[in-house]
């Protein structure tokens, strides 16, 4: 009898837990009560957690115990020292980290209590949560990789990729269909379940370049979901199948917003490494320098700024001496804006993070669909480290590999300054018109430096 | 009908998942992301069956590793996702 009430205790708050993750991302939906609703949303995760501690049959308390506290001791040692500029990094590993867990779980499960046996129902879920939490996992530490360029950033992609893929995947439902008829852990085919999703997670994302990141954090943060709803029908716990779908159709939601802004479908990000194709047609045209001097007189001349950041200012830390700059032109009498692509950087909205980091207020970042039809009004677009958002090619250049990507139409703007350390060509490898426009400056050098000058001219 | 029952609840979420996220602004994008990211940390919720119903042993040491990392996923989720949000300011001034 106390069981049963204890169990409808816990089920009624995991409702309660299920009610604020709810609200929770409700609310992340505006700045003015987001940082409420991850305050709510965490009291969720307590309330699930702590239902979740009075499970039936959880006897022994003390490696519960031990692994919260080294998990807690960890997170939140990451969390208070990653720097803003780090942010893609760290969380993908820490949705490699809820990858694993879910693998976890599920190859735990395979442990059947003594004299039970793994239904086949349980047995494909179990592998579900095997399969995807995996492949999270891994997929998650090569993103993390590449983000964090220990390993390269480009894409990886050989002959036969496809084929070996193919049969890897082949090799995976096999393994998984054998392991579901005898689900036991000491089965030769839950070893080749177990590896084979881990290779599947790793060949999953080594095609994917550097500028495709956005769209591979979203769909890992998918399957994180994902994995953990799956654990969740293993085990039979309404609470994580709930959260967990919650999680994974929030990451499509964004891998589409994602692909959109990128005009590229989900198969194409996944499957061509990009920059390896067609060219597009030779730029003719002269490339024309500016000093800090100069760029200052025509800055101080101007009415209308709008700054357009890339990955570039993460990569330059340049976020502080922009938002100075602005506040200076601001000062000065000008109308001040920072326009951002929505696939900016390397996760959705990088750049707006890194300039909240800078404080700028959030009223002055606008979307690329609220910038374009004003941007003739812009007096001077000051264009920091982003090159194939800009790239105006994507607009007229059929040939272009990027054609059809919608972008920020800084040409149009009455003076363009772009900050670039040289002439390479962006991510993608194409070349960029805007570098050879009639109303285009270039001001050469690091982004941080450049900015900092003009700021001191203006002090002068 | 415990399975219809499950898949019930996880194709209902999925719809109200679709619907909260989609009104998202792109400026909340990460803290989005990062706060998601959080709440699958729940397998949490499932890691302590194992880690705690001495099964067997290898159970055990594959449930403590899971509450883990598990635990990790949130603590530093929701840490890093208030982290962020901190900075978000108004015009108007002050953190909200």
């Amino acid at each position: 009898m106390e069981n049963i009430n204890l169990n409808l205790i816990a089920n009624l708050s995991y409702i309660v837990a299920a009610a604020l993750f709810i609200f929770g991302l409700k609310m992340l939906g505006s700045p003015a009560t987001a940082r409420k609703g991850n305050m709510l949303s965490s009291i969720g995760m307590l309330i699930a957690v702590v239902a979740g501690l009075t499970a039936e049959g959880i006897v022994d308390f003390k490696y519960i115990a031990a692994g919260m506290i080294i998990g807690t001791i960890i997170g939140a040692a990451a969390a208070r020292m990653i720097a803003m500029t780090s942010m893609p990094e760290m969380v993908a590993l820490f949705n490699g980290s809820g990858g694993i867990a879910s693998l976890l779980v599920g190859w735990g499960t395979l442990y059947a209590p003594a004299g039970e046996v793994v239904s086949t129902f349980t047995a494909v879920t179990i592998i579900l949560a095997i399969l995807i939490g995996g492949m999270t996992f891994t997929g998650s530490m090569i993103a993390y990789g590449k983000l964090s360029e220990t390993i390269g950033s480009g894409a990886v992609v050989f002959s036969g990729q496809r084929i070996f893929n193919s049969l890897l995947l082949i090799a995976l439902i096999g393994s998984g269909v054998m392991l579901s008829m005898d689900p036991t852990p000491d089965s030769v085919w839950f070893w080749a379940v177990l590896g084979l999703s881990l290779l599947l997670g790793i060949m999953a994302v080594i095609p994917i370049g550097g500028a495709d990141m956005p769209v591979v954090i979203s769909l890992l943060n998918s399957y994180s979901g994902i994995a953990a709803c799956a654990a969740g029908f293993a085990i039979n716990n309404n609470i994580l199948i709930v959260a967990g779908s919650l999680v994974g159709a929030s990451g499509i939601i964004l891998t589409n917003i994602m692909c959109k802004a990128m005009n590229r479908s989900l198969a194409n990000v996944l499957f061509s490494g990009f920059g390896t194709v067609k060219q597009g047609k030779a730029i003719e045209g002269e490339v024309k320098p500016i000093s800090v001097e100069d760029a200052y007189y025509i800055l101080e001349a101007a009415n209308n700024v709008c700054f357009v950041p890339g990955y570039g200012m993460a990569v330059a830390q340049a976020q502080h001496v922009v938002k100075e700059l602005g506040e200076i032109l601001e000062k000065n009498g000008a109308e001040v804006s920072y326009a951002i692509h929505p696939v900016a950087g390397r996760m959705p909205g990088h750049m707006n993070v890194l300039l909240a980091e800078a404080d700028v207020p959030y009223e002055q970042l606008v979307e690329m669909d609220e910038i374009n039809p004003r941007i003739e009004n812009v007096d001077v677009a000051i264009v920091i480290g982003a090159n194939d958002v800009v790239n105006p090619s994507a607009r007229n250049d059929e040939d272009s590999p990027i054609y059809g990507m919608p972008i920020i139409n800084v040409d149009q703007a009455q003076t363009v300054f772009v900050l670039k350390r040289s002439m390479a060509s962006g991510f993608s490898g194409v070349d960029n018109p805007l570098f050879f426009g009639e109303n285009t400056r270039m001001l050469f050098g690091d982004a941080k430096e450049s900015i900092s000058g003009v700021v001191s001219e203006f002090g002068k | 009908m415990e399975l219809v029952f499950l898949t019930f609840i996880l194709v209902l979420s999925i719809f109200l998942g679709f619907e909260l996220i989609s009104k998202v602004p792109a400026t909340l994008h990460t803290p989005l992301m990062s706060g998601a990211n959080a709440i699958s940390g729940i397998t949490l919720a499932g890691a302590f069956l194992s880690a705690g119903m001495q099964n067997s042993e290898y159970a055990t040491w594959l449930g403590t590793a899971a509450v883990a990392f598990a635990t990790i996923n949130v603590v530093g989720g929701y840490l890093v996702t208030d982290r962020m949000l901190a900075m978000f300011k108004s015009r108007k001034g002050g953190a909200k």
